[in-house]
């Protein structure tokens, strides 16, 4: 039984996870860098603990310093949230090493789909289909290969995940560099400079499985479509995914618990594949074994605190429902507010937030750490709040999500809140089914600039 | 204790069916405003107050840069936003550019990492490198001179 937890992340999946865990009676004790001593999620945290300076290679990405501040608290297990060492063997090793419950997948999976290369072997091992490509260490075996795939083609990080690391090329004179640049940029964020090469598919939609297993039995939580991204970051996700055929749906379900049970997965999973809606085919992606930005959007249609079902998972308990006790009510949206300038390329957009509005209300929920005061550290991701709403239908859903936008407003710093709020205007969004290219058409074709 | 998701949505249809349009709630732990929007909906602000964590402080605020008075001819290289200052594509690898090196307009002299993304930072103009102020590695703020160039006329 976990009794008290060291919750290792910051922002609002810090605040996210102690809210379950105040719930279930566990104390929380949070895990900070020194630029985040007095931010709202130490502020809610049972106790603190300093880590280390600002800069997350030297905090929030040291395993040493998160197993010796575990140690130092008398905790007995870690949540990891999503990002910084949430995917890393390494503490989970250390973990059992040092007798602590770590609430995530364990050393052999992570291993298994923290390796892009290795997850796709497994992934055709279990009858799934994948993205030609191929893996490469250098920018010249870079170009050797891309001459055989053609392009576009994307560059990925081996370690990465969630548009991490991720590149699109559109000819080989952009190749070297970018391969370059991608595997620094692996290196500082994942210290693993790896890279492979895959065949970009122009009109794809971007569809994952949530999935839920016990190291035996594994069940998924249905489906999100995260197709609205930019540079491979996703910006609004909802929940099922809108204007699909039946029988993809249910397709992309079977195949998501097939990789999993391939993996005798334990703990919170979402296996991401890329749909091509016109063909009625789906490829392979990759596997998140950790719990994702937007799973609210399945807490809200499922009625399930995922962050429950983990924590019961990682403490050795069996799944407490079956899937057919899995029902799906209603149509969810998140929107996800970041700190950036949208004017200036979306550059990220640090500082003091003078002002922190929210929607509030049925069928409204905002996970956030922002409240007036509040700073947003340069050295961290640009993600503010999520803004989800909730309706019987996705065309409720939508009408909310209009009201809450309007009622939301963030001073201090620059945000991207207009452009959720232009989105809900275009036919092409309203209609639903977005291709993942859309959302940049939409941006280039200069929405609510007057 | 802190106020739920749930207790909020109960507390506001409460507050619909009333005349009232703001309600504001203070506690130990947090300050809590309920307002109606401006159209329909309802707005919260929070302020989560109370830490109860042994706080250390270490980190000195950055001093104010002094202006830099440059000799004519000479360009200084700005990051184009605040983040970490990186020489090379990746550790190991020979530095873009040296004291010396030929810069041309549109080519990359270094990265900056903010928010975990690499930002190409240009020359700018056609000329050669004079100086590197930057350590690399170093957290630059956005007035911080990365490089001084000399442009060439």
């Amino acid at each position: 039984m976990i009794r008290r937890i060291l919750i290792a992340n910051r922002g609002e999946i810090a605040v996210r996870v102690m809210r379950t865990c105040e719930r279930l009676g566990i104390e929380t004790v949070l895990a900070a860098s020194d630029a985040d001593l007095d931010s709202v999620p130490a502020r809610l945290a049972d106790k603190v603990v300093r880590i280390g300076p600002a800069a997350p290679a030297k905090s929030y990405l040291d395993p040493e310093a998160i197993i010796a501040a575990a140690c130092e608290t008398n905790v007995n297990a870690i949540h990891p949230g999503y990002g910084f060492l949430s995917e890393n063997a390494t503490l989970v090793r250390a973990c059992e090493k040092a007798g602590l419950i770590f609430v995530g997948a364990t050393e052999e999976q992570l291993k298994s789909v923290g390796d892009k290369w290795r997850a796709r072997e497994i992934a055709e091992g279990a009858g799934l289909r994948v993205i030609p490509g191929g893996f490469v260490s250098s920018p010249a075996e870079a170009e050797r290969l891309a001459s055989v795939i053609g392009y576009p083609l994307l560059v990925k990080a081996v370690g990465g995940g969630g548009g991490r690391g991720m590149k699109r090329v559109a000819e080989p004179s952009a190749l070297a560099e970018t391969v370059s640049l991608a595997m620094a940029e692996a290196d500082a964020a994942f210290a693993d400079s790896r890279v492979y090469l895959e065949r970009f598919v122009g009109r794809g939609r971007h569809i994952e499985v949530q999935l839920l297993g016990d190291g035996d039995n594994v069940i998924h939580l249905g489906e999100r479509d995260c197709s609205v991204q930019r540079r491979y970051q996703k910006i609004v996700e909802e929940a099922p995914a809108p204007v699909l055929p039946s029988q993809l749906r249910d397709g992309l379900r079977q195949a998501a618990v097939a990789f999993g049970m391939a993996l005798r997965y334990r703990g919170l999973g979402t296996v991401e594949f890329l749909v091509d809606a016109e063909r009625g085919t789906f490829y392979f992606l990759e596997m998140n074994a950790r719990i994702q930005v937007e799973h609210p959007i399945t807490e809200a249609i499922t009625g399930i605190d995922l962050v429950a079902e983990q924590i019961a998972v990682a403490e050795g308990q069996k799944l407490r429902l079956m899937q057919d006790q899995v029902r799906f009510r209603g149509h969810a949206i998140e929107f996800r507010v970041n700190a950036e300038d949208a004017e200036h390329d979306f550059r990220p957009s640090p500082g003091t937030v003078t002002a922190a509005r929210f929607p509030a209300g049925d069928g409204i929920r905002v996970d956030t750490h922002i409240e007036a005061g509040s700073r947003v550290p340069p050295y961290y991701d640009s993600l503010l709040a999520k803004i989800v709403v909730q309706g019987a239908d996705r065309d409720d859903a939508l009408a909310r999500a209009g009201v809450a936008l309007d009622n939301c407003r963030i001073e201090g710093v620059k945000t991207n809140i207009e452009i959720h709020r232009a989105l809900l205007d275009d036919p092409a969004f309203i209609a639903g089914g977005v291709d993942t290219n859309w959302f940049e058409r939409f941006h280039t074709k200069g929405h609510g600039h007057d | 204790m802190n106020l739920t998701n749930d207790d909020v949505q109960e507390i506001l249809r409460l507050m619909d069916a009333s005349s009232f349009d703001e309600l504001q709630i203070e506690t130990d732990r947090f300050k809590l405003t309920l307002r109606r929007g401006a159209h329909s909906g309802w707005t919260e602000e929070r302020q989560t107050l109370g830490s109860t964590a042994e706080v250390v402080q270490n980190a000195a605020p950055p001093s104010a840069k002094p202006a830099i008075a440059l000799e004519p001819g000479m360009v200084a290289v700005y990051p184009p936003l605040v983040g970490t200052f990186y020489r090379a594509p990746k550790p190991g690898a020979a530095p873009f550019v040296e004291v010396g090196s030929k810069v041309e307009e549109d080519m990359v002299i270094a990265i900056i990492e903010t928010m975990k993304l690499m930002n190409s930072v240009r020359a700018g103009v056609r000329g050669t490198v004079v100086e590197i102020r930057a350590q690399n590695a170093e957290f630059v703020e956005q007035d911080a001179v990365l490089m001084i160039l000399r442009a060439e006329t």
